[in-house]
């Protein structure tokens, strides 16, 4: 929604020049995030004429939709606050705890004149300790809030947060507001939780779902996580959300037995059955149709006549079609185990960076006491490291991206640009792992590498994302 | 498990004895209460007359704030029983975000035998199952029939 008024954009957020691969954001700590939820309340509020404790609940109700609330409160207000629980005689007899005579709950089927009971203006009454239970189920198993339904049977009346008030304790009173808050934010279409372990940032973009295919929109949350808008993975720049999605499903499927299946065995040239030759001698013979043919040419082991061992006929046609099939399936595993090896090895090396990031601090003490250098000037070292992080994160995504490309020019500048990035990245990488003594004297020529670096994955980032805004790329399936 | 939702048990219990639906026996456990062991006659409306079924109704623990668990032991060809060794169903009220909690067993057993007799293709565990119930019924009833042979006899 672009009506979200009330932030003014922060200084961090201000880029000196963006760059075609960056996407527009902004980032909101919780008390950000809190302040926009009652800005719009009071907004809300004061067009309404509701206070706005009903206008939270008004605005929860109708999935902060404020547009569609408003519409439909002045076609019938009554309805609106009905089904909200706010209506006339919700307020002139508050929610309150009752003890009715002749009661059974009929969730726990107890009874009895001294049973305090509960129920909403849909009259559905239960005892208050298994109401209680009910909504702690709900609030702390589940995770729901703002739409927990009344317990009675078919009712479709939404727990208000007054009745809630008075029917749970502290500690699932905090977790229903923590959760309220979440779904402000899960509500909203331009808003985002950050998926990193433990972050209660939210960030702000305007990319939606449509504009998927056509912009991969990474952010930077403010805990320092990049993470993908559209799908909240990790920075998978420059490969699309969709693409990612096929390639991490191939890579987790057992697709690839199938394809291991297909290079390692062959199929009965007669019955169809799957064939794993596990001897050496070439005259197979099937052990369910009893057909015997050759290993080899795939041919009828009858016109083989005495060259046992020796398959020398190539070109018969009998066997020709077999082996095509046989080569075809051969070349798709071999391509996909190509793109497949490099990204798993970015990510490999990626994570050995990391741990070598850890041992970078140790190695800029170390440089600061043998070679009286300052603390700013060895600073150089963290930021080759985390270059380097990055740039592995790029490549590893530039090949499952490439694997859905198709052959073209377009394929092959950008190939080239991988290429170029990759020997960057492993130029500085072979640095990275020199013995501290060394390190001094390769200082300026690290802080050129990194540079470098920098610029050679911006340049292949540019490139992708400008191709992919114009819909430039051909891929081989559709995204 | 807590003894209100013990006491309930037994109680839906006595209900279910006082009032079984017809063609329906439940073996109950007192020493193992939270597992039931329900015996089903295939509705004679229905294409699986004439089969018997085993099932298992199991209690969960948040129970009756959660709903029951159903799954088939006896293989049915069913869009709503899943085709596999579990034979797990997961729909209307047993779904846990339509369960509520005073819905009662007796109401479970009733929705399982009326799903015998009309499956509900639109909320199906087999997708493949309940397309063929919606384009080729007569394929449909000649394998349900066929497994009830097979399986259910």
């Amino acid at each position: 929604m672009e009506d979200d008024v009330g932030f003014e954009s922060q200084d961090k957020d201000i880029k000196p020049t963006k760059h075609a691969y960056e996407t527009d954001f902004i980032v909101y700590g919780p008390q950000e995030i809190e302040q926009h939820q009652n800005e719009q309340i009071k907004e809300v509020s004061n067009i309404l004429g509701q206070p706005p404790e009903s206008t939270a609940i008004l605005l929860r109700h109708a999935r902060w939709n404020k547009e569609r609330l408003i519409d439909q409160y002045m076609e019938k207000t009554e309805e609106v606050l009905e089904s909200a629980g706010l209506d006339e005689s919700a307020i002139s007899h508050p929610p309150r705890l009752e003890r009715v005579k002749r009661f059974m709950c009929d969730i726990c089927c107890e009874d009895g004149p001294k049973l305090d009971t509960f129920a909403m203006k849909c009259g559905h009454r239960f005892c208050v300790d298994c109401y209680r239970q009910y909504l702690s189920t709900k609030i702390k198993g589940e995770g729901e809030a703002a739409r927990i339904k009344c317990p009675g049977d078919g009712c479709n009346r939404i727990v208000d947060s007054k009745s809630l008030d008075i029917l749970v304790k502290d500690d699932i009173r905090e977790r229903y507001k923590d959760l309220l808050t979440r779904t402000y934010v899960e509500d909203k279409e331009n808003l985002r939780w950050c998926p990193a372990p433990d972050c209660g940032y939210a960030v702000q973009c305007a990319v939606k779902d449509k504009d998927l295919p056509r912009i991969v929109p990474t952010v930077h949350c403010t805990c320092g996580h990049f993470f993908c808008f559209g799908c909240s993975l990790n920075d998978h720049q420059p490969a699309p959300c969709s693409l990612v999605k096929k390639w991490l499903k191939k890579c987790e499927d057992d697709s690839e037995t199938a394809n291991w299946i297909s290079a390692n065995t062959k199929e009965c040239p007669k019955c169809n059955s799957t064939i794993e030759k596990n001897g050496g001698c070439n005259h197979m013979t099937c052990r369910k149709c009893r057909h015997e043919f050759c290993w080899m040419c795939m041919g009828v082991w009858s016109e083989h006549g005495t060259s046992w061992y020796n398959c020398n006929r190539f070109e018969e046609r009998s066997g020709s079609e077999a082996r095509d099939a046989q080569a075809k399936s051969r070349q798709s595993l071999e391509r996909y185990l190509h793109y497949y090896n490099r990204y798993a090895n970015h990510e490999q090396s990626a994570k050995l960076d990391k741990d070598i990031y850890l041992k970078t601090e140790k190695k800029m003490v170390q440089l600061q006491t043998t070679s009286k250098m300052s603390w700013i000037e060895v600073q150089f070292l963290a930021a080759a490291s985390q270059a380097l992080q990055q740039c592995r994160q790029t490549l590893k995504w530039t090949y499952a991206f490439a694997y859905y490309l198709a052959r073209n020019n377009l394929t092959e500048i950008f190939e080239d640009n991988q290429k170029d990035l990759e020997m960057a990245v492993e130029n500085l990488s072979e640095m990275f792992e020199k013995p501290i003594d060394q390190l001094q004297s390769l200082r300026g020529d690290m802080m050129d590498k990194t540079a470098y670096c920098t610029k050679r994955r911006i340049i292949l980032l540019n490139d992708t994302a400008e191709n992919l805004k114009s819909g430039n790329w051909e891929f081989n399936v559709s995204l | 498990m807590s003894t209100g939702a013990k006491k309930r048990i037994m109680r839906e219990y006595n209900e279910c004895t006082a009032d079984t639906p017809a063609g329906m026996k439940i073996n109950f456990d007192e020493q193992n209460m939270t597992e039931w062991e329900i015996l089903l006659d295939g509705p004679d409306q229905s294409i699986y007359a004439g089969g018997h079924f085993k099932l298992k109704m199991t209690f969960p623990t948040e129970y009756p704030f959660k709903p029951p668990v159903v799954s088939f032991k006896t293989k049915i060809y069913h869009p709503n029983v899943s085709n596999d060794d579990k034979g797990s169903m997961c729909l209307g009220m047993l779904r846990a975000d339509e369960w509520k909690p005073p819905n009662k067993v007796v109401a479970v057993l009733r929705l399982i035998q009326a799903l015998l007799i009309e499956p509900n293709a639109d909320d199906a565990i087999e997708p493949s199952i309940a397309n063929e119930y919606k384009e080729n019924r007569k394929e449909f009833e000649k394998n349900a029939k066929d497994w009830v042979k097979r399986y259910a006899k």
